[in-house]
């Protein structure tokens, strides 16, 4: 039976300022003066839904966001950005990495109570590679030759190749056989009510409106503080700015708009605490290598030299952003330093088309080539005003040296199917996620370029392929640096992409919260180390 | 009467497989995939995978194969599952409907209360200050952006003043309260939604209204009650007010299948889970039983308005079903 419990809301959240000095001297020293605290409610919000709870078949973020509270993987990425073990509790890398050994924790329960063991290991592996089950993540596993449960606790894994990638997709989330063995994925009831590892359990999923979770008290690193997580679905950003500015959430992302000029009131500044740090992506101008005049690696040169990136920095992200110089994210083990920004000289983007053989014709100053007028249509996505803007900005620049560029925005089903598999278009403006490991074979890799796979622009370099195999050959993170630095320098010497930049993640979250850290993988990465002090606690849940 | 009714009936079936036919085949013909939604772009979804899951969904199999498929299981009553959480599409349709259905009626009704008062003063009082005054009010509501206005009122009875919750249908821990808190808290998030949805379509009702009431207060036997010293009000809401109802009613009919029509713009401003962002969701990731369950239960609340407004008039009117003879 459900315990009925008395919700009473803290109606003042402007405290006095005394209260306030106390507070901010309090929050200073307190992560050495107090003890985490148990109570209180964290409420967040996310634009859609998620659409599956079983983690190796959710795609979207909203349902990534939550599967990561209620299920653990094997190993996973801590706060600096290095693989540690989750529900193992280490690794042996042997045989030149064509084995690996997982030793499994002993202590984890699956939140109904029964124990986790490496049986339920073999079963998600199964699941994963079955070609009944529609998961976006079977190539993953592709690689690997076979699992072996050898005690209850331990698992041997054989890679048909060495594949270093391979070790961060052990992070995918473990199901419970004991529970999905004879359902139907499908249309299995465990999508809404998963029971997993992790530190909270879902309680209650109200159709698009929210979710709520609870503290696992049976967590293996022990019970999270915060006793409910609660994830509201609100479809606009607009309500959800609405919402934060009245506290009714707890933590939330802000555009730059927001960031910049919206919340310096004193409301935000009494309340939240803003973060502002690189996003785990990059946005680009990638050029379809088949058209006659892209496929010149002048053109391209002389391109990334008549855009500003700082411009369309300051101008579409209200200076929120960093220039990209290459598919890394700056700061990590992957991303070279040495190589440079690019500048922005127009003088030199004219005199290096000219050597590729433009000159101007008509009154229009277009640059021509063999009788073929230099214009090109870049297309993007519908319902990205950011990207539209840098595009504007582009075009005035590719205008001033003489290159006429059209813009269209297409929906984005039609834009896949109708342009990118079709390899129909000139240039594209996009933005990639990058994912913690560096591998991006699958982007620049020659050999992925056939309808459906991801190196749409045609991108062939002898060299970065090497290199790419090399990376997903070697372990050994000082090696693969070496590699990734390399491929930095190449791509940003080649330009097949005018990588553009890196917009910055500028989260918000309140400052009753007590160990809020911001470090190489975000904010919010020790949620589970969070609590708030009893008297700064907003919603008091009995039970 | 009864072979009119049949043949009523018979007619509307040819006419609901036209109507699925044909957006069957508009929404499979759009470019872009279920799949391609579900890979939303992922290098790690290989070629494989998204063939894979392709022939899960049954679509790589020729586009009337699918339909004949689709439609041999609507007979059963099986609108299928969705592409995207596997959920049984009636499931969905179920749990968006009633929301939907809740704010058009209490918007209705709202806009019912409000317009025919409003129509009858203005039809009253024509060409005064007052009826010029309300004129402005009614039509500013009627073309004011129903997000805009939302947005002004959130931010100022929900923000500044914080009377109101801004969005959503509950508030947190909704369960553990009493019932009738429950209630309170579920009115309390209706307030803005219906109060925004009726002061920006009260104009249509009160118009009809008004000018009907004008017409109306024109006829002879509106001046013969008057003539033998019946009041105001008794004229007006005793004798003239009844007549004007006919042509609403009418208008009352046809707004049935739109009871379940809900607004994207205005459930996405609002969080409200309603029929209008089911079906916008499903559009944007080509989930196309949920789009075809969504269209079919359209396409027979029309064919079932229209069908009921037919045999209406038919018993109303003896000349439509004379004219079966002719």
């Amino acid at each position: 039976m459900l315990l009925k419990a008395k919700i009473r809301l803290k109606k003042n959240i402007f405290v006095s300022p005394p209260t306030l000095l106390v507070g901010i001297f309090f929050l200073t020293v307190s992560p050495c003066l107090a003890a985490p605290v148990e109570g209180d409610a964290f409420v967040t919000s996310s634009i859609s839904e998620p659409s599956n709870l079983i983690p190796f078949l959710a795609s979207d973020s909203a349902s990534h966001a939550v599967t990561a509270l209620i299920f653990n993987g094997l190993v996973k990425y801590d706060e600096n950005l290095k693989l540690i073990g989750d529900l193992a509790e280490r690794w042996e890398i042997q045989d030149g990495g064509l084995r690996i050994l997982f030793y499994l924790r002993k202590n984890v329960r699956w939140q109904d109570g029964e124990p986790f063991t490496a049986e339920d290991v073999k079963f998600t592996y199964q699941k994963l590679t079955d070609p009944a089950t529609p998961t976006p993540y079977g190539g993953d596993f592709e690689k690997v030759k076979s699992l072996t449960v050898v005690d209850p606790y331990t698992i041997e894994v054989i890679y048909k190749e060495t594949f270093s990638p391979g070790l961060a997709s052990w992070s995918m989330g473990i199901v419970p056989k004991h529970l999905l063995e004879k359902e139907n994925l499908l249309k299995t009831d465990f999508t809404r009510h998963p029971i997993g590892t992790g530190p909270y359990r879902l309680k209650k999923w109200t159709t698009g409106q929210s979710l709520e979770l609870w503290a696992n008290a049976d967590y293996f690193e022990g019970k999270p503080p915060i006793k409910r997580y609660i994830y509201r679905i609100i479809p606009d950003q607009t309500t959800s700015f609405l919402e934060l500015s009245v506290g009714n959430i707890d933590m939330a992302a802000l555009t730059p708009l927001q960031h910049q000029k919206q919340t310096d009131t004193l409301f935000f500044t009494k309340n939240y605490q803003k973060f502002r740090y690189p996003s785990f992506g990059y946005c680009y101008l990638g050029y379809n290598l088949k058209h006659p005049f892209f496929s010149d690696q002048r053109v391209r040169k002389a391109l990334g030299l008549a855009v500003n990136k700082k411009e369309i920095i300051e101008a579409s992200l209200l200076g929120l952003g960093k220039v990209s110089t290459g598919p890394f994210l700056p700061g990590t083990w992957a991303y070279n330093p040495d190589v440079p920004e690019g500048v922005f000289d127009p003088a030199a983007a004219r005199t290096l088309l000219k050597e590729a053989g433009f000159i101007a014709v008509g009154q229009d100053g277009i640059l021509s080539r063999d009788g073929k007028k230099f214009s090109f249509t870049v297309l993007t996505n519908q319902g990205n005003d950011q990207r539209k803007m840098a595009c504007e900005i582009i075009q005035k620049r590719l205008r001033d040296v003489g290159v006429q560029m059209d813009i269209r925005t297409v929906e984005w089903g039609t834009f896949l199917k109708e342009f990118i598999d079709k390899r129909n278009f000139d240039a594209v403006m996009l933005a990639w996620q990058l994912s913690y490991d560096p591998d991006i074979y699958d982007i620049f890799h020659s050999s992925k370029t056939k309808q459906g796979e991801f190196n749409f622009i045609g991108y062939k370099n002898q060299e970065v392929d090497a290199l790419l195999d090399e990376g997903r050959r070697e372990f050994d993170e000082t090696v693969r640096a070496k590699i990734y630095h390399r491929i930095h320098q190449i791509l940003s010497d080649d330009e097949p992409y005018l990588f553009l930049y890196v917009p910055e993640a500028l989260p918000v979250v309140h400052r009753r919260f007590q160990g809020v850290r911001q470090a190489p993988k975000g904010v919010g990465f020790n949620f589970i180390h969070w609590y708030v002090p009893k008297d700064e606690q907003k919603y008091k849940l009995k039970a | 009467m009864t072979k009119y009714f049949l043949k009523k009936t018979a007619g509307t079936v040819p006419l609901l497989i036209g109507i699925t036919l044909i957006t069957f085949l508009v929404i499979h013909l759009a470019p872009g995939s279920a799949v391609d939604a579900k890979a939303s772009f992922n290098p790690k979804m290989t070629a494989q995978a998204k063939a894979k899951l392709e022939s899960l969904y049954g679509l790589d199999r020729p586009i009337l194969v699918q339909y004949a498929d689709w439609m041999g299981r609507l007979v059963r009553c099986d609108f299928g599952t969705s592409f995207v959480d596997g959920k049984p599409v009636t499931e969905k349709i179920l749990q968006a409907a009633p929301v939907t259905l809740a704010i058009n009626l209490g918007t209705l009704l709202l806009i019912l209360v409000l317009g025919i008062p409003l129509g009858v003063y203005g039809a009253v009082r024509a060409g005064t200050l007052g009826d010029k005054v309300l004129t402005v009010v009614v039509f500013a509501g009627f073309s004011v952006p129903t997000f805009w206005l939302s947005l002004i009122l959130m931010s100022f009875f929900g923000v500044r003043l914080g009377w109101l919750p801004i969005s959503g249908l509950h508030s947190l821990f909704y369960d553990e309260m009493g019932t009738w808190q429950q209630y309170l808290d579920l009115g309390r998030h209706l307030i803005l939604p219906i109060g925004v949805a009726a002061f920006t379509s009260v104009a249509g009702i009160s118009r009809y209204v008004r000018s009907g009431m004008i017409q109306v207060l024109e006829k002879p036997y509106i001046r013969t009650a008057r003539a033998k010293g019946l009041s105001r009000n008794r004229v007006i809401y005793g004798h003239a007010l009844p007549n004007v109802f006919l042509p609403l009613i009418t208008i009352l009919g046809l707004s049935i299948p739109g009871l379940l029509g809900g607004s994207v713009i205005f459930e996405t401003i609002f969080s409200v889970p309603g029929m209008g962002r089911l079906f916008f969701d499903s559009v944007f990731t080509r989930d196309y039983p949920v789009i075809m369950g969504i269209l079919t239960l359209g396409a027979c609340l029309t064919l079932l308005g229209n069908f009921l407004a037919d045999i209406g008039y038919a018993l109303a009117d003896p000349r439509i079903r004379v004219g079966e003879h002719s």
